[in-house]
């Protein structure tokens, strides 16, 4: 019954206010539906809590489809990979809901009359609901239905501000980019239907050491479609262009859906599945080499951009690249240990920055800042903890003398994913190792960027917009505050639970390891070089970045002079966008054209009315204008011929 | 079995309403069918049998197969009859052509004698074409002459093969056909021998008629013309249960009285639906006609439906229904939408829209649902069937499927845009400012279609309900008569053999 409430609450949230809000008034919905989902958030917690190890709970709630041997139910699945979604979903959501609240009262973007703000928290309630289906799916199909849920419900949230056309466009590009994925993901779950005859989590599992034997191939093709399923919705290298995008919708929906929860929902997949990748090799060295990819891809764009939320975004991108390249290695704690850690910092940096746009009246470039630590002391103070924990600050070794990590969120689970690979071994291994190591480096660089040009340094901006920006009201701050110590604590009080030396008891079933893949060991015993150097990037991004934009700013202008087709390079995101829209966007839309004028228009009709008019030479280039009185004739010359044609055919034929 | 009536006031508002409780009364009917319908029967059920012409009966029945395509007719008819409450131009005789075409829809899905489906089949045009005829739009002349060509042509070879088949099972009733089985053997049609022989040559003549009327690409040019013409009431009956019939009457004949053929064919119509599905498509995506755009669709939606009843497997085929009973609903919807817009700015055309979303919230929603549903969103109807469809085909052409999926794709890419176009963006437009959002009228219209829609999306089970004995039914009167002509050639080899050596 708690497991129903937590789920179903905030769908009753979101029909009460999407529906009621002009019989009860727009406050009291509000409150109504921040309030469900906080009892939602309290319940999670407590079965976080009090849910006993290596449990599986199931609950059915009805049929779903049913055509002879192919059944579906909808039904709540929950063991301890749900019960730290649901932890992650809920928290944050019911930050954010309380967030907006402050944030979304006097929004430029609506007149007075008009009323938005029932409708955002109706979307958020609705996001936070399709969200947790997918987490307690207990087969392929219902996830997929909170997959493409939390796709409908993101799609109406970037495009929120809907009298802004580019809001529109980033919202119906991120739909169809993760369409692109969702193929994916639907190819994947024919195969496994196609393999094992049904599509339940249970019954999959507990047969694929049989399958394997026989289908070993197919088994990893379907993985791999699956795993693209999950590149779309976690915005991996590829399918990564909506991401940025997507911040066109307002801030506590960045934090909400494209830091903390929907993106990791491809992490989730990929770690639901472990069973499956864990006897396919192929797909894991695929998701090591894709995560590896995007953390550096996403962490060097993000050094030049200028627009503060597309950095957090980008950092965004390269942290879900940790999070997969943790469970490529079959280390699917490490994976969502750092989901969990990076849901608490992210939103906390996203509801920063959320608090500098609105306190600085909708200004989001971060050269038009500057000198806010005066203006906004407990942002910049959340600002500052947030970057503490991603930058993964912290004092190496501890752990090894004392039992625990001594650090910000970050920290312990970051170091952990970089442990991890070194340990994994294998020559490719130390490839992604290092790569980790700079997008590490980058990391810290273009985070304390942020901080640096905005926080310190002169006011860039207009003299009288700087006299009026405020600190923000109480409902921003209490959400943050609360995050600040998410970001702080999570990482040294979880890290016995998630990685530590009872991790394997405490995931139970639910990630499955087999007897080869010892990681969860084998990270504790790296070199100590290994363990320090996390450390020692971070360091030297913070160096670099107090370097350039703390102290001697000239050198910075002389490096960029110097690489300019470089810096032009990461600032235009590798140009992906310009190569989709030549490779991929004209194409199609010359297709269209084509086929539509040329070959309906031309081919087609024009078959059509030649073979008309050799059968009717009467009826002749006035088809477009002929009277009904004529198409009887038509018809009747038609039958006519078809009778010869009948008759001739019969004479032809010997059956 | 069920008739609509005709009926002649004298008030306009008398002949609504008339028609109205007609529709009304008559979907009530149906749903008493529906409680008394018995799951488990494989054959058909409600049986109404009377002698008619020579050998021919005047007899109509329903089985699993049949009763979810009456009850989509019933359903939408006073739908209809409501959204086509302004026409102010020859009400009579609209509603008239309206009741006549429910009947003979609900004529061909219960007909049980093959000269019987044909004619109500064939006189399903006559309505539909008089119908967009007098109250479509400015080329409706083109438009029907074109819509009433095409569909004739196929119409005609396929009285061809049924009088064919007749003379051959020697009855028109299509209880017997289903057991007759269609020779196979190879024949030589003017030097060319053809595999599946008379099975293959009537299953093509049936193709003919039921290609057009989905209909598969490259067949498919009638219908946005038809569409753009029709009246709103004629689009949604168009695209919500005349398109259906071709899907039914694959199932219905090709598929249970030519079972050989149809595994002969299976890649020929694989091939073309998978075609349809990416071509249509790509060309919804350049439309600038909102008709257009989800005429096209239409062609791409139907495109699953030929790939699920070819897939010849359980799943695909109760997808193959599933989908055109949804199709059918949101169509309806998507069309009736239009229409709206339509009744209040005179325009069909996408750029002419903008903003519509701050004058007409309610109906911004709606049109999302639906949307939505257009693209195969879990959780409503349009996504079930799709599904199907394609997991039934995916077990032996998963090639087939991997390129169907990419029109899944497709399908967000065309119609998130339009719905941008019309919905989204600041109201500039002058003509648009003053506009009105929904009426209670409009409102009853959609409602239905919205519960219809959502509700066949979580709980789909309750229509495989129906067909599952039937579906099943067919599968194995399928495997029979596979087997039983299988052996026969192997006999007949034998015999050769045996001939050869006694000679």
């Amino acid at each position: 019954m708690i497991i129903f409430s937590i789920v179903f609450l905030p769908l009753f949230g979101a029909v009460i206010s999407g529906f009621f809000h002009r019989w009860f008034g727009e406050k009291i919905v509000m409150i109504v539906t921040t309030a469900l989902v906080s009892i939602s958030c309290l319940f999670s917690w407590g079965m976080f809590f009090s849910f006993a190890e290596d449990t599986v709970v199931k609950i059915i709630l009805s049929s779903w489809i049913k055509t002879s041997d192919f059944e579906v139910f909808w039904a709540l699945r929950f063991d301890n990979l749900t019960s730290v979604m649901l932890v992650v979903i809920t928290t944050v959501s019911s930050l954010v809901h309380i967030y907006s609240f402050g944030y979304m009262n006097h929004d430029l973007n609506w007149k007075d009359s008009e009323s938005y703000k029932p409708r955002f928290f109706s979307y958020l309630s609705l996001f936070t609901f399709m969200m947790l289906m997918l987490v307690t799916a207990d087969n392929f199909l219902q996830m997929f239905f909170g997959w493409e849920g939390v796709g409908l419900a993101s799609y109406l949230l970037i495009g929120f501000y809907y009298k802004k056309s580019s809001a529109n466009s980033a919202a119906i590009k991120a739909f169809i980019v993760n369409r692109v994925g969702d193929f994916g993901f639907v190819l994947g779950i024919f195969g496994i239907f196609f393999l094992f005859g049904t599509i339940s989590f249970d019954f999959v599992f507990s047969e694929i050491s049989s399958v394997v034997s026989t289908d070993y191939l197919l088994l990893e093709i379907f993985s791999l479609c699956l795993f693209v399923g999950a590149m779309g919705k976690s915005a991996q290298l590829f399918l990564h262009t909506w991401l940025p995008d997507a911040m066109e919708g307002p801030t506590p929906v960045s934090a909400l859906i494209h830091a903390a929860t929907m993106v990791t929902a491809g992490v989730f997949l990929v770690c639901r599945i472990s069973p499956m990748l864990e006897y396919t090799p192929i797909v894991s060295m695929i998701i090591i080499i894709v995560g590896t990819g995007t953390a550096l891809f996403a962490a060097s764009v993000a050094l030049v951009q200028q627009d503060i939320k597309r950095i957090i975004a980008y950092s965004t991108c390269s942290q879900l690249g940790y999070m997969f390249v943790a469970a490529g290695i079959g280390f699917y704690q490490a994976a969502m240990f750092h989901l969990f850690t990076h849901a608490f910092f992210k939103a906390l940096l996203f509801l920063g920055a959320g608090s500098v746009i609105h306190g600085t009246h909708h200004e989001q470039n971060i050269f038009k800042m500057g000198g806010l630590r005066t203006k906004m002391p407990y942002t910049f103070v959340s600002m500052l903890i947030g970057t503490l924990a991603i930058t993964g600050v912290g004092i190496p070794l501890v752990y090894y003398i004392f039992d625990i990590q001594l650090g910000f969120a970050g920290f312990a689970s970051k170091d952990a994913i970089i442990e991890g690979i070194y340990a994994h071994g294998g020559s490719f291994s130390i490839y992604a190792f290092w790569i980790l190591i700079i997008a590490a480096t980058m990391t810290s660089f273009y985070s304390w960027r942020l901080i640096f040009v905005t926080f310190f340094g002169e006011f860039k901006g207009d003299k009288k917009l700087f006299d009026s920006i405020h600190e923000s009201s109480i409902s921003m701050i209490i959400p943050l505050s609360i995050l600040v110590l998410g970001s702080i604590f999570t990482g040294f009080v979880f890290y016995e639970q998630f990685v530590g030396h009872n991790s394997k008891q405490y995931f139970g079933d639910a990630i499955f390891m087999s007897s080869e893949n010892t990681i969860l060991k084998d990270f504790h015993y790296v070199p100590w070089w290994v363990k320090v150097s996390p450390f020692f990037a971070m360091i030297i991004g913070l160096f670099c970045s107090m370097v350039f934009y703390l102290a001697n700013s000239s050198l910075l202008t002389v490096l960029f002079k110097q690489h300019a087709g470089l810096y032009v390079f990461l600032y235009k995101k590798w140009y992906f966008d310009e190569i989709y829209a030549t490779l991929i966007i004209a194409p199609v839309k010359y297709l269209g054209n084509l086929f539509w004028i040329h070959f309906d228009g031309k081919v087609i009709n024009k078959f059509i009315n030649f073979v008309s008019l050799a059968l009717v030479p009467s009826l002749s280039k006035n088809a477009a204008t002929a009277q009904t009185g004529f198409v009887t004739h038509y018809a009747f010359a038609m039958i006519l011929g078809l009778v010869a044609v009948t008759i001739l055919l019969s004479v032809f034929i010997s059956f | 079995m069920i008739f609509g009536n005709e009926h002649k006031s004298e008030s306009i508002q008398n002949i609504k309403i008339i028609a109205l409780v007609t529709t009304s009364a008559t979907f009530l009917i149906s749903l008493t069918c529906l409680f008394q319908f018995d799951f488990d029967l494989e054959g058909f059920q409600f049986l109404e049998d009377r002698k008619w012409v020579s050998t021919m009966r005047y007899k109509l029945g329903v089985d699993g197969i049949s009763l979810p395509f009456v009850m989509l007719t019933t359903f939408l008819m006073p739908l209809v009859i409501v959204a086509s409450w302004d026409i102010e131009y020859r009400v009579k005789d609209y509603m008239v052509a309206f009741l006549i075409l429910e009947s003979l829809m609900i004529g061909v899905f219960c007909a049980l004698d093959i000269i019987l489906f044909y004619i109500f089949f064939e006189a399903g045009l006559i309505p539909m074409f008089i119908i967009i005829g007098i109250w479509g739009g400015k080329d409706r002349i083109y438009a029907t002459f074109k819509f009433f060509l095409y569909t004739l042509l196929g119409s005609i070879l396929m009285l061809v093969a049924i009088i064919y088949l007749i003379n051959m099972v020697g009855s028109s009733d299509i209880e017997k056909l289903f057991q007759y089985i269609v020779p196979s053997n190879v024949v030589d049609v003017f030097g060319f021998s053809v595999s599946g022989g008379t099975q293959t040559l009537l299953w093509l003549a049936f193709f003919a008629s039921f290609a057009v009327k989905m209909p598969m690409w490259p067949f498919h040019t009638w219908l946005p013309d038809a569409h753009v013409q029709a009246p709103t009431g004629g689009s949604m009956v168009l695209a919500a249960i005349l398109l259906k019939m071709g899907g039914y009457g694959f199932i219905r004949f090709n598929l249970s009285i030519l079972p050989e053929a149809s595994i002969i064919m299976q890649d020929f119509i694989l091939f073309l639906s998978v075609i349809a599905i990416i071509y249509a498509s790509l060309v919804a995506l350049v439309q600038e006609d909102m008709k257009k755009l989800i005429a096209y669709s239409s062609v791409a939606h139907m495109g699953f439906v030929t790939m699920g009843i070819f897939s010849m497997d359980h799943h695909g085929i109760d997808g193959a229904i599933f989908q055109m009973i949804s199709h059918g609903i949101i169509s309806a919807a998507l069309f009736f939408g239009v229409g709206v817009m339509y009744v209040r700015t005179k325009t069909r055309l996408i750029s002419d829209y903008g903003g519509l979303v701050i004058r007409m919230p309610n109906f911004a929603l709606i049109l999302m649902i639906f949307t939505m549903a257009n693209i195969g969103l879990p959780g409503t109807s349009g996504f079930v069937g799709e599904f199907l469809s394609l997991l039934g085909a995916f077990k032996t052409k998963p090639w087939y499927v991997a390129f169907a999926l990419i029109g899944v794709i497709l399908s967000a890419a065309y119609a998130l845009p339009l719905y941008k176009k019309i919905m989204f963006g600041d109201l500039l437009k002058e003509n648009l400012k003053p506009l009105s959002d929904i009426s209670f009228a409009e409102k009853v219209v959609f409602i239905p279609l919205i519960i219809a829609t959502i509700a066949f999306g979580i709980f789909p089970y309750f229509i495989f309900e129906f067909t599952d004995t039937s579906v099943g039914a067919i599968l194995n009167n399928m495997e029979n008569a596979v087997i039983i002509s299988q052996t026969n050639i192997e006999e007949t080899i034998l015999k050769v053999f045996s001939s050869r050596e006694d000679g």
